[in-house]
């Protein structure tokens, strides 16, 4: 039996509210950072082909800005924080004052380094808050941010899923900035754990892991 | 090119087979492995978007061949044989490998698994003698790839560089 078949509702409701606490503290951590109003939606848990999780952000060949880290420690897996292109460049706006900025190949370095920075505050609060409530030892590796196609920068993070199987437990919160045009969802966190640690996690909320 | 039928879709960890004028496609490789086994006389083609280098990484005793470069070469060159393609004839093309991430302070090899993948499909290539004729192989940028059995030109397609055949 798969380890996907052993999940439960109670399960998936800790996995929801995992990314729930995770997300809620970096959502606040990106509204103090820019001083403004960040949305964010219930988090979902789904368990997916490989194909699926490309198609929630568009497509394999889409192309995002997504910093990338790697999670060690007790319970390790990988976490991507991804943005639409126009909305990392309002990010960068925000951040750098220049209100004409543009992701282009040329940009400058400082912009990219400073939407790196962002992710990696924002993906170290989401770890550390998810730290604290499962008192597990987790360390975020060194964020890395990549501007390429969706499909090239998430297969990273299902290397170690893909030996167990064909499908991945994503757990994905969605943010969106206030008085956005279009209210459409622009950026997203995925968590996307390897597969022992969703025992070691249910086991240290104290849920039986239906071994 | 107005006889093109469509263009078939492969997945992450899939493969399938195409007939002049259809097109196969993958997008977004990073570190996987698009290959593609074809017989330009016979106008036939198969491409595998392979994943990791080698079943024995496989935790699950039943393995998606199509996943691993050590199963995934040998049965896409057997299903481009069964839909008429000829052993003695088949060329082969590849693209993707790229090592997208650095993090030099990982311990894992994980973040190598590009260019291991493509050794590996180098070398299941060499064990079944299909001679390579062009690869666009390693680099940091994702590609998405489209092949053609009538021409036996791969289209690569990347964010930075543009679009490019070999």
């Amino acid at each position: 039996m798969s380890y996907f078949d052993r999940m439960n509702a109670v399960h998936i409701d800790i996995l929801k509210e995992i990314g729930n606490i995770g997300a809620g503290h970096a959502a606040t951590a990106l509204s103090k950072l820019l001083n403004k109003k960040i949305e964010m939606t219930i988090p979902d848990v789904r368990i997916i082909s490989f194909d699926e999780m490309m198609d929630i952000v568009g497509g394999a060949d889409h192309v995002v800005a997504a910093v990338f880290l790697r999670i060690e420690g007790d319970a390790p897996g990988n976490m991507f924080f991804v943005l639409s292109l126009p909305q990392a460049e309002r990010f960068i706006q925000q951040m750098t004052g220049d209100a004409q900025f543009k992701l282009t190949s040329e940009c400058s370095e400082l912009s990219l380094s400073a939407l790196q920075e962002l992710g990696n505050i924002l993906a170290g609060s989401y770890l550390s808050s998810l730290s604290d409530f499962t008192k597990l030892n987790l360390y975020p590796s060194v964020p890395e941010l990549s501007i390429d196609m969706i499909g090239a920068i998430l297969s990273y993070g299902l290397i170690e899923v893909s030996r167990v199987g064909d499908c991945v437990i994503v757990i994905d919160t969605a943010i969106h900035e206030e008085q956005q045009p279009d209210d459409r969802v622009n950026g997203h966190f995925f968590l996307l754990l390897d597969p022992d640690s969703f025992n070691i996690i249910f086991r240290a909320l104290g849920v039986e892991s239906n071994e | 090119m107005s006889e093109v039928a469509h263009v078939v879709k492969i997945g992450i960890a899939d493969m399938n087979v195409v007939k002049a004028p259809n097109l196969i496609r993958t997008c977004g490789l990073g570190s996987c492995v698009g290959v593609v086994v074809y017989d330009l006389g016979r106008e036939i083609a198969g491409m595998a978007h392979v994943m990791l280098p080698d079943s024995s990484l496989s935790k699950v005793d039943e393995v998606n061949v199509a996943k691993y470069a050590d199963t995934a070469v040998g049965a896409l060159i057997q299903r481009v044989i069964r839909a008429g393609g000829r052993t003695n004839f088949l060329k082969a093309k590849l693209a993707g490998g790229a090592q997208m991430f650095q993090f030099r302070s990982a311990s894992t090899d994980i973040m190598r698994i590009g260019p291991r993948n493509v050794e590996a499909v180098h070398e299941q290539l060499r064990r079944f003698n299909v001679p390579i004729v062009a690869e666009d192989v390693g680099g940091n940028s994702g590609r998405t790839i489209e092949f053609n059995p009538k021409t036996g030109m791969l289209l690569i397609r990347t964010v930075n560089q543009g679009v490019r055949e070999i």
